[in-house]
């Protein structure tokens, strides 16, 4: 197999994984890392390092569009990045003494826990604008209009919301993903934001966070170029064709049936990991 | 000298189309770097895949930026590509360097101070995190 007939293939798996990742609404991260490992027998440390960089290209990528659209909530991100990036510093000093059996166990929980909490409704609620004293001093709130009306909120519970993030920022760090599952859990739930201002600005929010580790992964020969690149357009690719699926077609029940791959992929994670063949 | 008129406060939908831009401008940038260094890369259509199964630690390192830069000016492929990662990465901190700026703009004097804390931990994973 010469070295274009393997970027093709890295390419293509991408591609779907990226597809799959925006309509599951996981991410294409989650699913490129475990593939790679598990088909193309791809050291966990270079998978975590190519899918570490296209996180940061499909954040960048789908955030121009939802900061043009004043979703997201730049303070509020900004605030929270804090959490993230000294989360995602830790996370990628984990990975280098952490070794890959234990990475790949870790790495296989996330993967059921984020099939699971994908079966769950959502309550697309509008967020809560009562005052919370801690957020009026940190101006965390806002509002965005939606149909001709608009919303106000703000945030509750901010030392809960901060913890989460810190949590997801050291999963992304030692994972190679963005985590925006757990993000979206601490705005939404732990915060009582509005869902679209906390998908959106989690969305903002993963770039930053995956910058924070990149210069650990960087100097320690996690990012291989050959591998990084093919990931890269390939995921990106496939999440904005994701992304353009979902506002056309039904989704549902594909979802349901994705759902499953990924629990599968976490449920083989967990025992390649625990039989120490990853 | 003559006096800058006071420039009026930025408004935060002004701000937010200004990071747009940025990430756009960015990642373009990034993303073309990147095509130019695979489609190099792939000129030698008998060379053999790398061996990803084993991990030896890749040869992009930030201490050799200086290297990174002079080979992406002889057009070496792998350096080219290297260059579009960097960039990719440069583009989210980019961004936070935009908030500081357009907060102080805003006088939010809290908010400089909470995205340059950001800031603050990027550029010590980028040039101190290999340590």
């Amino acid at each position: 197999m010469t070295a274009g007939i393997f970027a093709a293939l890295i390419f293509l798996t991408s591609l779907l994984a990226g597809l799959l990742g925006a309509l599951t609404g996981l991410g294409g991260g989650v699913i490129i890392v475990p593939v790679l490992a598990l088909v193309f027998k791809v050291d966990l440390r270079y998978a975590i390092g190519a899918s570490l960089i296209s996180v940061i290209a499909t954040s960048s990528g789908s955030a121009v569009a939802y900061v043009r659209q004043g979703l997201s909530n730049v303070r509020i991100g900004m605030f929270l990045e804090v959490a993230t990036t000294l989360g995602a510093l830790l996370g990628a000093y984990l990975t280098l003494k952490i070794s890959t059996h234990w990475i790949a166990v870790i790495f296989g929980c996330v993967l059921m826990y984020s099939a699971a909490a994908s079966f769950r409704k959502r309550r697309k609620h509008a967020g809560d604008a009562s005052p919370d004293r801690m957020a009026t001093a940190l101006r965390l709130r806002g509002s965005y209009t939606e149909n001709g009306v608009c919303h106000e909120y703000a945030a509750h519970r901010v030392p809960l919301g901060f913890g989460i993030m810190f949590g997801a920022g050291t999963l992304s760090g030692l994972l190679g993903i963005g985590s925006g599952a757990v993000k979206v859990l601490a705005m939404d739930m732990a915060m009582r934001l509005p869902f679209k201002v906390s998908t959106t600005t989690s969305n903002f929010m993963i770039g930053v966070t995956a910058a924070a580790s990149a210069g650990v992964y960087l100097a320690r020969g996690y990012i291989d170029p050959g591998l990084a690149l093919p990931v890269m357009l390939g995921v990106l690719g496939g999440s904005l064709l994701g992304s353009k699926l979902l506002v056309k077609a039904p989704v549902a029940t594909l979802r349901v049936v994705f759902s499953f791959v990924i629990l599968a992929l976490g449920a083989e994670m967990i025992f390649s990991g625990a039989t120490g063949r990853l | 000298m003559q006096e800058q008129p006071q420039r009026p406060a930025l408004t935060d939908s002004q701000m937010d189309s200004a990071i747009a831009n940025m990430l756009r401008f960015g990642i373009s940038l990034a993303a073309t770097l990147m095509l130019l260094g695979g489609w190099f890369y792939l000129q030698h259509p008998t060379m053999q895949p790398t061996d990803y199964a084993h991990f030896h630690g890749s040869s992009v390192d930030l201490r050799n930026l200086g290297k990174v830069l002079t080979g992406a000016r002889l057009a070496d492929s792998t350096s080219v590509l290297e260059l579009g990662i960097v960039l990719l990465i440069a583009t989210p901190i980019a961004r936070v360097v935009l908030c500081v700026v357009d907060f102080a703009r805003q006088r939010d004097k809290l908010y400089v101070a909470v995205s340059f804390g950001v800031l603050l931990v990027l550029l010590y994973s980028l040039f101190r995190g290999g340590r």
